[in-house]
């Protein structure tokens, strides 16, 4: 019987279901009132209170998807703001990145700045771009474009830091000019430092969309969840999370598509196939 | 008749980046000619600034002193109508075979079709044909070599700069690509400049074979003409009389100075 159970490749997605299943068992019977004597709290009722119940946030997800069908424009519009934040701050991430790196008088005199605005914590940005770009979208865009930014902006100066000299030499003698240095050579490798990084960056455009939401807007799922939580509906806010994390995790999926797409050419370990 | 490239009173001396005081002088009082047509090898000892002198000859470098002439023109920057097989791993690694062999049509405005297809042709001609799809990390060492060879000849160089292009490949692997550059360079009959620490491949490839002193400030101390008969086969040859001959007579020369490159080494150690 153990042996058949046992944690071993073919059925890892068993264990892994499993113990998810197991959580949301575990939540169920410490939250719902009166299923056992209250441990922590004074009453029934107070662990539902502060940690939601998992069949009531489970009818929230139903109801937002299938009975009432409304979260669509909410998912839409945070889903939006994370592909434009992305958008915008990876392309201007590449070409500052590109342009520092082959520049070297400008990143020379532009460096202290950029180092001071890596290090602030740019979330706190977002009341200042509520302010300029109102609640709507341009608000959540400008915070997720700050964010991803930074990452790929680093990310790309390294990479065309770390162009191998042969490489590039081999190009010259061949007769690429400068233009077709930066098309052929620098930002190939460049492009695989931004894909490097792409995992943080579309992460980090969905935590300024929800975050830039959150502070104050009128559509989004951090738009719910803010709802939500300012009448104490904590089903709601958990709902909300749940939401969140499985979009967070498709669009990680998608990444890792785009990238082993786009990234064929860069080595892996162990290609063998055993026979 | 103009040489194809020459090198005069040229002497390179690099400054330390972090103590500007500190100067090292690779290669001083160099003259080197290479004539339309003629396959020149470097020997020296480690250290002796072959490589400089081959990064002079592309361009890729400016000499302190002295002057670099290519067909009769002073050069000025890269170097045109050369082609650079460098030492070190130079495909683009983002770039398929065939890719990598076009880059450089496409680099001077062939139209993409032509090049693949040229590409294609050079592929075939260096044993690897339908491999062109392959990246380079799907590659074995001897294959990228190959690939490096066709890079470089598609272009139809005049002068073709060697930098030890075979010495990371086994030796098996090494003579059939010696043997295949010997046949092509038949074929062409462009002008080489082959560097290389290996005796035996000088003397089994070249028309010339010049002798540097161990570095610092390194020159040439010798030249000697290779009077066999071609064309060669790089493994027949070296039981060849002559080819004992000449190279016991290059070792006397080069001993003294791969010895002097050891000593020097062993002192900085």
């Amino acid at each position: 019987m153990w042996n058949f159970i046992k944690p071993r490749g073919g059925n890892l997605w068993l264990w892994q279901v499993g113990l998810l299943l197991a959580l949301f068992a575990f939540w169920h019977v410490m939250t719902v009132p009166g299923l056992i004597p209250p441990m922590m709290f004074d009453n029934d009722s107070q662990a539902a209170f502060f940690f939601g119940e998992p069949l009531k946030v489970a009818e929230r997800i139903w109801a937002w998807f299938v009975a009432d069908a409304d979260i669509y424009q909410h998912l839409g519009v945070t889903l939006a703001e994370t592909m434009m934040a992305f958008a915008v701050g990876a392309g201007l991430g590449l070409g500052g990145g590109l342009w520092l790196a082959l520049a070297p008088m400008a990143s020379a005199i532009l460096e202290p700045y950029i180092k001071a605005m890596n290090a602030m914590p740019r979330i706190i940005l977002a009341p200042i771009f509520s302010v300029w770009f109102g609640l709507g979208m341009g608000s959540k865009v400008a915070l997720g474009v700050t964010l991803v930014f930074f990452i790929v902006f680093f990310n790309v100066y390294q990479g065309v830091k770390e162009v191998s000299p042969v490489v590039l030499a081999n190009a010259r003698m061949l007769g690429a000019d400068r233009r077709q240095l930066l098309r052929h050579v620098y930002l190939p490798s460049a492009t695989s430092w931004v894909f490097s990084s792409l995992h943080t960056s579309v992460g980090l455009a969905f935590v300024g969309a929800v975050v830039g939401e959150y502070l104050g807007s009128s559509q989004g799922v951090g738009y719910l969840i803010l709802q939500a939580e300012g009448s104490f509906d904590i089903n709601t806010v958990m709902a909300g999370i749940v939401v969140l994390t499985a979009f967070a995790l498709v669009l990680d999926s998608l990444v890792g598509k785009a990238e082993k797409h786009l990234m064929k050419w860069q080595p892996k370990s162990g290609e063998t196939e055993k026979l | 008749m103009t040489a194809a490239l020459t090198l005069q009173d040229v002497a390179c001396t690099f400054i330390s980046k972090d103590q500007p005081g500190q100067r090292y002088t690779a290669v001083r009082e160099v003259n080197l000619t290479v004539a339309a047509g003629e396959f020149v090898s470097v020997v020296g000892p480690t250290g002796c600034g072959k490589s400089t002198l081959l990064n002079v000859g592309a361009g890729l470098l400016l000499p302190s002193t002295g002057s670099v002439t290519v067909f009769g023109q002073p050069l000025v920057g890269i170097n045109q109508r050369a082609g650079y097989m460098f030492q070190a791993d130079s495909l683009m690694p983002w770039r398929t075979a065939l890719a990598n062999v076009s880059a450089g049509l496409q680099f001077h405005g062939v139209a993409e079709r032509e090049a693949a297809g040229q590409a294609d042709d050079w592929l075939r001609r260096v044993g690897l044909g339908g491999f062109g799809d392959r990246y380079p990390h799907q590659m074995s060492g001897g294959m990228r070599k190959r690939v490096s060879l066709a890079q470089t000849l598609v272009l139809d160089p005049d002068i073709i700069l060697m930098d030890e292009p075979f010495s990371a490949l086994d030796i098996q692997t090494r003579q059939l690509m010696e043997n295949e550059l010997l046949e092509i360079w038949q074929a062409k009959k462009k002008a080489v400049l082959f560097i290389t620490h290996d005796l035996d491949e000088a003397i089994a490839m070249s028309d010339r074979v010049v002798v540097m002193s161990a570095g610092p400030g390194s020159r040439p101390i010798g030249d000697f003409p290779i009077d066999i008969e071609r064309p060669r086969d790089v493994a027949e040859i070296k039981t060849s009389p002559r080819f004992l001959q000449l190279h016991r007579a290059i070792w006397e020369v080069l001993r003294e100075e791969v010895l002097k490159g050891y000593q020097q080494q062993l002192k900085a150690a």
